[in-house]
C-alpha cells in the first residue's frame, strides 16, 4: 500500500491538492497529510506544495524540523514540488529582501521585476502576479508529461520564478514577458510552478502520472 | 503567446443550491451545483464564480458544504462571493475549497477588511467586487459611482478611484460589474471597463450585460479586461463556454482551448 505524503507546514490550503490526489491516485494508495518528519521518511511518495512568501515558508519548515526530511525525500523517492514547494528547493529567493532557501538545486528565485506594466510580444499588458492559464512547453521527455501535450495550459498564480543554474534541470518553460523555467526535473524530483490541482484534466493527468511514477526520469 | 484571457461562468447560489434558471439539457437536477460546475468544467470554463445570495447568514453553512463538494470533484479555480463580511467568512470559504473570495459591500463599509484579508491569506485569493453605475450627466465626461443594494443606493464613491484604492489595499483582482448593463444583454459597459483596466495594474474581470459572444470579445479587445464573466448566456445553453472560446480565438484573442 503506497503512502503519498503531502507535506503540511502551514503554508496554504492543502485541501485542493489532497483531493486532486485522491481523485487520481491508485485505489490502494493512501494520502497522508502530515507535518512530522517521521511520516515523510516513511512515505513512498512525497508531495511538497506551498503558497505564500518564501521567508514564511522557510521559517515554518524550520519550526517543524522538516528540512532534513524533505531533502531526504528529494534524494530518495518520487518527489513533486508545487509552486512555492518548487521555489524553496533552490539556493536563494529575492523575496522578502532576500531569503536563503533549501539549496537542493543551485539557482536563484527571481521577481518578474522590470516587466510590470509592460506588454509582451502580442501587445498584452503584463500584470503581476501572473494569475491564470499559461502554456508549458516541455523541454525534455519525462514520465510526468505522459498524456499531456507540450504547450498545454496550466493554472499559475505567482510573482517569482525559478532560475536554475543548470539549464539541464529545466523540464518545461513558460512565456510571461520572459521565457522562464516553469517545470524542472532531475532523477526522482519533479517540480512545477503551476498548480496541477487546479489545472483541469492536464493537471490531474500530471498528478496521476506522479502517483504511478517509479522515480526514474 | 502568453496568459490566456479567462471565461468565467457565474452562478447564483441560495442555500447551497444553484438558482436562477440553469437549464442544461443533460442535467437531471438543474440546481445541483456539483453537476453544474462539472458541466462548465467539461465545457472548458477557466474558473467558476459562485455568488451566494442566501438571505440569512445562518444558512451560509450550506454554501460551505456546497463549496466542499464542488472542490472535491472539479479541479479548476473556484471563486465565492456574497455575504463576506469578516475575516472569518473568508477563512471559511477558503477552507471549504474556494480559491478566491470576493468581497463587495463589506469592503465599502470597512476597507481595512481587504487589507487584513490580503495580508493574512495573500492577494491572490482576494477579489474585490465593484458594482458601478453611471452618475455623470449627458455631455459630461463619464463618471461612475459604487452602488449597493442591487444598484439602488449610491455610496458617492467614485468607481475608478475606488478601484485604485482597492488595488493599493492589496486586492488581487477586481470584479467590475456595470449596474447599468447587468441583465440587459446589451454588452459590457466598455468605457467603465476601460477606465478601470487603464487605472490599475491588477487583473480586471468584466461583468454585467453579456448577451452574445461578440460582447465577450469586446470586453477583452475594447475594454482591456483580463477575464470576462457571464451568467445567463451560459445558463440557458444559448452558447457553451467552448463556443465562446472558439469565437474569441477567431478574433485573435488568446484563450485556453
Amino acid at each position: 500500500m503506497p503512502v503519498i505524503a503531502v507535506v503540511d507546514y502551514n503554508m496554504g490550503n492543502l485541501r485542493s491538492v489532497t483531493q486532486a490526489l485522491q481523485h487520481v491516485a491508485p485505489s490502494h494508495s493512501t494520502i497522508d497529510v502530515t507535518s512530522t518528519p517521521e511520516d515523510i521518511y516513511a512515505a513512498d511518495y512525497v508531495v511538497f506544495p506551498g503558497q505564500g512568501a518564501a521567508r514564511d515558508c522557510m521559517s515554518e519548515l524550520q519550526k517543524r524540523d522538516l528540512i532534513g526530511a524533505v531533502k531526504d525525500a528529494a534524494r530518495s523517492k518520487p518527489f513533486l514540488g508545487i509552486c512555492m514547494g518548487m521555489q524553496v528547493l533552490l539556493d536563494h529567493s529575492e523575496e522578502n529582501q532576500g531569503t536563503d532557501c533549501m539549496g537542493f538545486f543551485k539557482g536563484e528565485v527571481k521577481h518578474f521585476e522590470g516587466i510590470i506594466g509592460r506588454t509582451d510580444a502580442d501587445g498584452q499588458r503584463l500584470k503581476i502576479p501572473q494569475m491564470g492559464w499559461n502554456r508549458i512547453d516541455q523541454t525534455q521527455d519525462h514520465p510526468l508529461w505522459n498524456g499531456i501535450e507540450s504547450g498545454s495550459r496550466f493554472y499559475f498564480v505567482h510573482s517569482y520564478f525559478v532560475d536554475p543554474a543548470e539549464a539541464s534541470l529545466t523540464a518545461g518553460t513558460t512565456d510571461f514577458g520572459i521565457k522562464y523555467t516553469s517545470a524542472l526535473a532531475r532523477d526522482n524530483v519533479f517540480a512545477i510552478q503551476a498548480h496541477p490541482e487546479k489545472s483541469a484534466d492536464d493537471g490531474l493527468q500530471l498528478l496521476r502520472n506522479f502517483t504511478q511514477w517509479d522515480g526514474q526520469s | 503567446m502568453g496568459l490566456a484571457k479567462r471565461i468565467i461562468p457565474c452562478l447564483d447560489v441560495d442555500n447551497g443550491r444553484v438558482v436562477k434558471g440553469v437549464n442544461f439539457v443533460d442535467i437531471r437536477d438543474a440546481g445541483d451545483p456539483v453537476e453544474v460546475a462539472a458541466r462548465y468544467n467539461r465545457e472548458g470554463a477557466d474558473e467558476i464564480t459562485f455568488l451566494d445570495i442566501t438571505a440569512s447568514s445562518d444558512d451560509r453553512a450550506t454554501t460551505v458544504d456546497m463549496v466542499e463538494k464542488i472542490a472535491s470533484q472539479v479541479f479548476i479555480p473556484l471563486t465565492v462571493g456574497g455575504g463576506i463580511r469578516k475575516l472569518e467568512d473568508v477563512r471559511r470559504m477558503l477552507n471549504a475549497g474556494a480559491d478566491k473570495v470576493a468581497i463587495n459591500t463589506a469592503a465599502i463599509h470597512n476597507p481595512e477588511l481587504v487589507r487584513e484579508a490580503t495580508n493574512y491569506f495573500g492577494s491572490q485569493c482576494i477579489v474585490v467586487a465593484i458594482d458601478a453605475k453611471k452618475v455623470s450627466e449627458e455631455g459630461e465626461p463619464d463618471r461612475w459611482d459604487i452602488f449597493t443594494h442591487g444598484g439602488r443606493r449610491d455610496t458617492g464613491i467614485d468607481a475608478v478611484e475606488w478601484a485604485i484604492k482597492m488595488a493599493e489595499y492589496g486586492a488581487g483582482e477586481l470584479l467590475v460589474t456595470s449596474m447599468d448593463r447587468d441583465g440587459t444583454k446589451a454588452g459590457f459597459n466598455i468605457s467603465l471597463t476601460k477606465a478601470i483596466t487603464d487605472a490599475v495594474n491588477i487583473p480586471v474581470i468584466a461583468s454585467g450585460g453579456v448577451g452574445n459572444l461578440q460582447h465577450l470579445a469586446d470586453g477583452v479587445t475594447l475594454g482591456g479586461a483580463d477575464a470576462v464573466l457571464a451568467a445567463s448566456i451560459f445558463h440557458f445553453s444559448e452558447y457553451t463556454v467552448g463556443e465562446a472560446k472558439e469565437y474569441m480565438a477567431e478574433q485573435g484573442i488568446e484563450v485556453r482551448v
